[in-house]
Parts: structure tokens; C-alpha cells; sequence
């Protein structure tokens, strides 16, 4: 029977009658919640429904999972291109935080302004088109006018005049938009990491990054180099099309829901990976997925490389009961070098050990 | 290939009598943008066979409101030309693929080389645009033949000035490539446009002068070139006998088996399609020695002499 079990489990996503289509309005985004200190951030049951649950197995390893980002169910987060939610509000705040301490966070080269101003402009058309209720952008010729309902912004600007925004354009817009977005120049067949803004990484930092090649920067990710899957991914980003974005989901853990998990910030976030015990694992721990889409930004042709991040607690998690059996089995299959990647090595029995009373077999 | 752009034809000029020019605006909506460098293909109906060739973009990336493309008569046409200059006209609906870019300026160049041989001009139209709204360092050098392949002369003499260096076949005047490659800036990138012996020899002189490959980019859309007849078969059994005039692309797509590609020229390595038997004239430029084994580019590659190719399709 639990074998038989174990095979009916379902794929990624939970049943699609769970995700609701929607209608953002200024109401559905929470007033505030932190990342940090007092750590006030949850999830709604809505929230929870839509959490991008990244395992569609029932084990985990590398592969080049990238895959056409075509428009996904209504309320999905692969509803639209840039996924707006509850946590609108709290996550701009925490960008705003992160800045104000570390300007370093948002980097724009000088040979990439116009990939700048091309992210401006695909994030401004694609808010406004897809959340009215939320933005607006009108243009005459380089006139533009841009209202964030949200955060209660009001701005005329000329395009590609820096000096008629408050800030460089590129900080501008991902100002108000959710995720961290690392914006690449495509040449001599490869990708480099010219320009962007990281407020909200998993242990990875921009300005150490800065100006390297694709295969630079993913240099300290174990076993995948040998699987010949970064040669593959890049083939197959710098063949990103106009209209045509690519995406995939990547995941680790995080120990209470902080965004930024930044090396910057390791004395201040470090530590907490050894105060997770039997009895709070489910406040303690979260399960962090990134939603990673890649479009073709047309006029400069440079690549934007978005990465959005979810947080779900696991007692968030496991109020889902098949995700909860499966992550049990992921966790306790892993491989040690990726335990050891992702900085779980001193909490992983741990976490093991609690979410097996979720998993009929164990 | 999917979601096409339709595409109104705006406008028609003939610029030369071998060169027509086209404007198309969208039918509703917006055109994707587009940076310098980039080409869509245009699909051509009617022509009795699966036709689609591709053009660069030679319009201001800035300016959003219009596509525009010139087209040479090819005195060996298999079609494609022959149909934009004797059958597109003002008002027709035709389909574009969205722009792609294979030959895009290089965002870290102190200086741009751009070498323009005839219709090789157009992606440098856009490049020059490009590059006088960024206060990039360039200069052009085209080599035409005058009242038949020397394009947008007057108007590219009026914006670049003394960074146009004109060279009239036609008037004996000759484009002197070793002089050109010898005397430029450190951080110069060379960009070469026009028929396959200007590329092979820009590229063979500026590798003898020592310049690193990563500074020299071409693009050659030249059509596919006609063959003998041969037989492709597929993984479910059925055969194609693919017509001499016809790439095993083109053959696939008349049979209802798409592949992706992106510039239908050898380049992209979109369309590499696994093989597992027959002999293969290999004609890209993208896949290397080991892939050639068991891989091909149906845009441009095909059987040898009546030979049947096993594909994993």
C-alpha cells in the first residue's frame, strides 16, 4: 500500500482548483511585515496555495531544468511575467533597508545604461498592463508618466534622461518591483554580470560578482560543472529571443523568513543556522525557491536575470500534506556535496528527523 | 515557428534597380523592440513552397513605430528576393519572426570597424544609430558598385563625414584591407557584412596582423545554396525525397515537421538536428568536428548525391 502511495504523489504544483485566479487590488497587499528582526512575515492561506513547491520528484539533483516561461494559470505565479503579491509592500521596504545601508547592492556599468533603461521600460509596461489596478504608464513620444498606487509614486520622466528621474534608472524601477534582477551583457559567446540590483540573495553578492563571466559566477556550485550543464544553459540563454523569456525554479533553505541572506550580512545571519533544534524547526526554518526568469531585453540586447524569491516556513509548508512527505524524502536523499553548498550541514538531521512524521513510509 | 508578427508593408522605394526597400508597421499593437544587429525572417506566401529568408533590421533601434528592410535581387534567386521585389506591395500583410540578433555591436569596444560589402550595408544602418546615440567611436568602410549596390550613400556621407571611406568598384576603387586592419586603435572591433570572399579575406588579413578572433565579427546570410536531391528519413519511418533546390529544412517544414532556427544561414545552431546515417555535406558555420558525427544544420547542410540521412526527429 505505501509504495502505491508514494508513486500517486503529485507533481510540482498543488491541484490547480487550490490556486484562485485574482484580482490584485491595493487591498490584497499587506501593511508592512519584516525580514529581519522581529521577522513578522507570513504567508496567507493564499499565499500558501500558490508557493511555487519546487520538487516534482521525489529526489533532487542538478539538471538544466530552463524551460519556456509560457503564461501559466490565473493567480499562478506564472501568471504574468513579473509576479506582483501580498508581500509587495514589506519586500520594497526591505529593498529600501538594504540600500540605505549598502549602496553597493545596485551596480550599473557604464556600457549598460541603455540595458537600463530597456529593464525600466519592460518592467513599467508589463506592471501596468498586467496589475491596472496598481500602476499606470502613459507616453507621448520620450514623455512618460508613471503612477505606483502602492507606494503612492507619481513620476514624469523623459526616457532616457537619467537627470528626470530621482535615481539611475535601473535602481528606479526595481525599487518597485519584487525580486533582484541581475541584468546581462551578452558578448564573445558568453553572458557577463554588468549590472544590477541584489537586496534579497541566497549567499551570493553582486559586487563580488561584478563583471564576471557566466561561468565565473556559478564556479562555486558543486557536481554541475562535470555534468556539462552550465555549457548547455548558456547555449541556450544567449539564444533568448525577443517575446520569448525562459525560467526555472531553484531552492535552499533559509533559517527564518530574512531575505537578505547576503555574504555582506553573514555575521549577522550565520549563526542562526545553529539554533534550529527538534521543537522549532517549523518557525525556524524556510524553504526558499527562486523563480528565475530570463527575457530578452531588445533594445540593448543584454539578458535581465530575474530571481524571485518565495519564503514559506516549514509549519507553513507542511499544512500542504504531500509536500511535506516529499521534501522529507529530497532532504534525506540529497547529496552531501549539495548539503554542504547550501549551508544546511549543521541542521540537517535535524530537519530530516522533524519532517519525517509527515511521510507515511519513513 | 510560432507567434509570428503581422506586419503591414508601409511603404516600397526602389533605391537602386537591384535594391528595394521595405517599411512595415504592425498590423495592431506594438513592434517588439529591436537592438543593432538584429534580422527577422520574412515569410513569403504564395510561393508554392515554404519560403522565408532572412534581413537585417537597417531602421534606428530608437524608433518605435517601424521595421525597415532592403532587399537585393539575387541574380540566382530561388525565390525569395525575386518575390519581395515583383509581388510585395504597399498594404500587403506579410509575417515577420521576431527580431533575433547574431551580429550585435560590442558593448566594450573603443572603436568600431565596420566593413560593408554592397546590400552588407544594411545591419551597419543600424549600428550607426545605435552608436551616434551612445557617442560611439566608428567608422565605415563600403565598397559598392555606383548606381546599382551603392545604397544610402548620400545619407551616409551626411551623418558620418570623414569616418565614410567609399570605395566605387565600378570606378576601380578599391577597398585596401591590410591598410584598413593595419592602422587602428588598441580595443578596435571589426565588423564585416557582404558577400563570403570580403569576410574570408578581412578575416584571414586581420588574423595574420595578429588581431584576436574576439575582435572580428561577421554575418553572412547568404540563402542556402541548391544541391543534389536526397532522401531524409524520419524516426517514424516516413520519407522525404527533398528537392535540389530545396534545404532539409524547408523540406521539413513543407512535411509539417518544424524546427527551430533563428537565421536559416549555418550560424545560430537552433536547427542542429541529431543523424544517425548517410553521408552529410556539412555546410555551417556552428557545429565543430566531434558534433558533425552524429549532428547536422538542415538549414544549410544535406545529403550527399541521392544518399539517405537518418534523422532523430
Amino acid at each position: 500500500m505505501s509504495s502505491m502511495l508514494a508513486q500517486a504523489l503529485p507533481a510540482d504544483l498543488p491541484p490547480l482548483a487550490a490556486i484562485k485566479p485574482r484580482t490584485l487590488s491595493l487591498d490584497s497587499i499587506k501593511p508592512i511585515e519584516t525580514y529581519r528582526d522581529d521577522f513578522t512575515y507570513r504567508n496567507s492561506a493564499g499565499a500558501i496555495a500558490r508557493f511555487p513547491f519546487p520538487f516534482p520528484e521525489d529526489n533532487y539533483m542538478y539538471s538544466v531544468n530552463i524551460e519556456p516561461a509560457t503564461v501559466g494559470p490565473a493567480g499562478s505565479i506564472f501568471e504574468h511575467w513579473f509576479d506582483v503579491d501580498e508581500h509587495y509592500r514589506s519586500e520594497m521596504a526591505e529593498r529600501a533597508l538594504v540600500l540605505a545601508r549598502d549602496p553597493r547592492r545596485c551596480m550599473v556599468m557604464p556600457h549598460m545604461q541603455e540595458a537600463a533603461w530597456d529593464t525600466l521600460e519592460m518592467l513599467m509596461e508589463h506592471l501596468a498592463t498586467d496589475y491596472p489596478a496598481l500602476f499606470s504608464l502613459h507616453r507621448e513620444g520620450n514623455h512618460w508618466h508613471w503612477q505606483n498606487r502602492v507606494l503612492e509614486l507619481d513620476q514624469h520622466f523623459t526616457f532616457g534622461d537619467a537627470s528626470t528621474l530621482p535615481c539611475e534608472p535601473l535602481e528606479y524601477i526595481t525599487r518597485q518591483a519584487q525580486g533582484d534582477f541581475a541584468v546581462l551583457d551578452q558578448r564573445d559567446g558568453d553572458l557577463y554580470m554588468d549590472a544590477g540590483i541584489v537586496t534579497c540573495p541566497a549567499d551570493w553578492s553582486l559586487a563580488f560578482d561584478a563583471g564576471m563571466s557566466f561561468k565565473q559566477w556559478h564556479a562555486p556550485v558543486p557536481m554541475a560543472h562535470q555534468m556539462g550543464v552550465f555549457d548547455r544553459a548558456l547555449k541556450y540563454l544567449m539564444n533568448i529571443q525577443v517575446g520569448k523569456p525562459v525560467r526555472r525554479l531553484n531552492w535552499t533553505l533559509t533559517i527564518n523568513p530574512r531575505m537578505d541572506t547576503s555574504p555582506e550580512t553573514f555575521h549577522e545571519w550565520g549563526h542562526e543556522r545553529g539554533q534550529v533544534t527538534a521543537d522549532n524547526v517549523g518557525q525556524l526554518v524556510h524553504l526558499r525557491v527562486e523563480l528565475q526568469f530570463m527575457p530578452r531585453l531588445p533594445r540593448s540586447n543584454a539578458l535581465l536575470f530575474g530571481i524571485r524569491t518565495y519564503l514559506i516556513s516549514f509549519d507553513e509548508l507542511v499544512s500542504q500534506p504531500r509536500w511535506a512527505c516529499r521534501l522529507h524524502r529530497v532532504l534525506r536523499d540529497l547529496p552531501p556535496q549539495l548539503i554542504e553548498y547550501k549551508g544546511l550541514s549543521r541542521y540537517h538531521s535535524t530537519i530530516v528527523e522533524w519532517l519525517s512524521q509527515f511521510d507515511p513510509e519513513a | 515557428m510560432s507567434e509570428l508578427l503581422d506586419v503591414r508593408v508601409a511603404s516600397v522605394r526602389q533605391l537602386t534597380p537591384l535594391v528595394r526597400e521595405f517599411t512595415f508597421e504592425a498590423v495592431s499593437g506594438d513592434l517588439p523592440g529591436f537592438s543593432a544587429g538584429s534580422h527577422v525572417q520574412v515569410h513569403m506566401p504564395g510561393t508554392g513552397r515554404p519560403l522565408c529568408n532572412a534581413y537585417s533590421l537597417l531602421s534606428d533601434p530608437q524608433q518605435r513605430q517601424h521595421y525597415r528592410i532592403a532587399v537585393r535581387l539575387q541574380e540566382q534567386s530561388r525565390g525569395g528576393s525575386r518575390f519581395m521585389h515583383e509581388q510585395v506591395k504597399e498594404g500587403d500583410v506579410l509575417r515577420l519572426s521576431p527580431p533575433a540578433n547574431l551580429f550585435a555591436p560590442h558593448s566594450r569596444a573603443g572603436h568600431h570597424l565596420m566593413i560593408a560589402g554592397g546590400i552588407g550595408i544594411t545591419p551597419f544602418m543600424a549600428y550607426i544609430a545605435a552608436l551616434e546615440q551612445r557617442g560611439g567611436s566608428m567608422e565605415l568602410h563600403y565598397a559598392y558598385r555606383s548606381g546599382l549596390t551603392d545604397t544610402y550613400l548620400e545619407e551616409l556621407a551626411a551623418r558620418l563625414g570623414a569616418a565614410l571611406h567609399p570605395y566605387d568598384g565600378r570606378a576601380g576603387q578599391r577597398l585596401d584591407i591590410h591598410q584598413v586592419l593595419s592602422d587602428q586603435p588598441l580595443g578596435t572591433h571589426v565588423y564585416i557584412c557582404g558577400p563570403d570572399s570580403l569576410i574570408s579575406d578581412v578575416c584571414q588579413t586581420a588574423d595574420a596582423l595578429g588581431w584576436p578572433a574576439e575582435r572580428i565579427h561577421w554575418e553572412a546570410f547568404a540563402a542556402p545554396e541548391p544541391g543534389e536531391p536526397f532522401v531524409a528519413e524520419l524516426a517514424d519511418g516516413r520519407t522525404l525525397a527533398v528537392p535540389g533546390d530545396y534545404s532539409l529544412l524547408e523540406a521539413l517544414e513543407q512535411a509539417g515537421v518544424p524546427v527551430p532556427n533563428l537565421c536559416r544561414g549555418g550560424v545560430c545552431g537552433q536547427c542542429m538536428t541529431p543523424y544517425s546515417a548517410g553521408e552529410v555535406d556539412h555546410r555551417d558555420l556552428y557545429l565543430s568536428d566531434s558534433e558533425r558525427a552524429d549532428h547536422l544544420m538542415p538549414c544549410v547542410s544535406r545529403g550527399k548525391g541521392g544518399c539517405t540521412v537518418k534523422l532523430a526527429l
